[in-house]
C-alpha cells in the first residue's frame, strides 16, 4: 500500500481547496467532506499540504541517511 | 456565474461599504476560469488588473533568471493579488499561476480608482490590506537575507536524521518552518537549494542526506 498524505478529518472545514490541486486524484470531495483515495501516482508535491489553511494534511517526511 | 453585490461585500477591499453605495460595481467586474498550472500575471508585465480568487488557490511567486522559483504567497478565495501594479506603476513585480482549476474575477485600475475616490472606506481597506502586504514581504525578505534558513534546515535535518524507538523521526515543512523560525515556503526553497548542491534527495515522503560532511559544514556544527 502506497504511502498516502496524513488527513485530519477533525480539523478539515470541507473548502476543497486540496482537491483542486491534487495532482494525481488522490483526493476526492465526497459530500462537503475530502477523502483520501490509495494511488500509486502520487508524487509527494505537497500541494494539498501547501494551500490547506487548517492544517488537516499533512505530508511528512522521514529524514534518512544514504547508504552508499 | 456573475458576480453579485453579495460577493462584493465579502471582499475585504468593500467591507464597510453599504451595499447600495456598490450598486453598478458588478458590471465593472470580469471573470474567467484558468486551469491547472495556467499563468494569469507574468511577471514583468503592463497588468493593471485587482484580480480576487473566486475558487480555487493562485500561486504567487517570483523567478531568478536560472529558473529557480521563490513562492512569495498562496492566495485563496475572496483574497486579492496584483494589488502593487494596481496602485503603483502598473507593472506586476511577481507570476500568479493556477495551483489547481480555478475561476479570478477582477476590475481594471480605471474603474476601481474612481470608485475609491467617491468611497473613502475603499481606500482605507486598500491601504490597510496593501500594509499587510508589505509586512509580509519584509518578513520574507528579512528571512532570506538575514537568517541563515539553509543553514538552520540543515541543522533541523541533521537532528532528526537518526532513528528513535519508533523508526525515523517525520517532518512536515510546515514543522520545519516553525523549528527554524521561517515561512514554508522558505523552507521549500532551502530544501530545492540543498537538493540542487547534490547534498540531499527530496524523494517521495522520504528526504535522503546524501552528503552529511557538507551538511554539518552548513549547519555550522562542526
Amino acid at each position: 500500500m502506497p504511502v498516502m498524505p496524513i488527513f485530519d478529518q477533525a480539523k478539515c472545514d470541507g473548502c476543497g481547496l486540496c482537491v483542486t490541486v491534487c495532482r494525481c486524484g488522490a483526493l476526492v470531495m465526497t459530500e462537503k467532506m475530502v477523502a483520501i483515495i490509495q494511488v500509486d501516482s502520487c508524487g509527494w508535491c505537497t500541494d494539498c499540504e501547501l494551500v490547506c489553511a487548517t492544517g488537516a494534511l499533512q505530508c511528512p517526511f522521514e529524514i534518512v541517511m544514504s547508504e552508499g | 456565474m456573475s458576480i453579485t453585490i453579495e460577493n462584493l461585500a465579502k471582499l475585504r477591499h468593500f467591507a464597510g461599504v453599504e451595499n447600495d453605495r456598490l450598486a453598478g460595481l458588478p458590471q465593472l467586474f470580469n471573470q474567467k476560469p484558468f486551469v491547472k498550472g495556467q499563468t494569469i500575471v507574468s511577471e514583468g508585465d503592463k497588468q493593471e488588473n485587482l484580480y480576487f480568487v473566486n475558487a480555487g488557490v493562485v500561486k504567487i511567486f517570483k523567478t531568478s533568471s536560472e529558473g529557480k522559483e521563490q513562492i512569495i504567497i498562496i492566495v485563496r478565495p475572496g483574497e486579492s493579488f496584483n494589488d502593487i501594479a494596481v496602485f503603483g506603476s502598473g507593472y506586476s513585480p511577481y507570476s500568479a499561476q493556477a495551483l489547481g482549476n480555478i475561476v479570478i474575477y477582477w476590475i481594471h485600475k480605471n474603474d476601481l480608482l474612481p470608485f475609491m475616490e467617491k468611497n473613502w472606506k475603499v481606500a482605507r481597506n486598500a491601504l490597510a490590506i496593501v500594509s499587510e502586504q508589505e509586512r509580509m514581504l519584509l518578513t520574507l525578505i528579512e528571512d532570506l537575507s538575514f537568517k541563515n534558513v539553509t543553514g538552520r534546515v540543515a541543522k533541523i535535518l541533521l537532528q532528526n536524521s537518526e532513528p528513535g524507538p519508533d523508526g525515523f523521526q517525520k517532518l512536515t515543512q510546515y514543522e520545519m518552518a516553525a523549528m527554524a523560525g521561517t515561512a514554508r515556503e522558505v523552507v521549500g526553497r532551502s530544501l530545492k537549494s540543498l537538493e540542487e548542491n547534490g547534498v540531499i534527495s527530496l524523494e517521495r515522503h522520504r528526504i535522503v542526506i546524501k552528503n552529511k560532511e557538507l551538511l554539518t559544514q552548513l549547519a555550522g556544527l562542526n
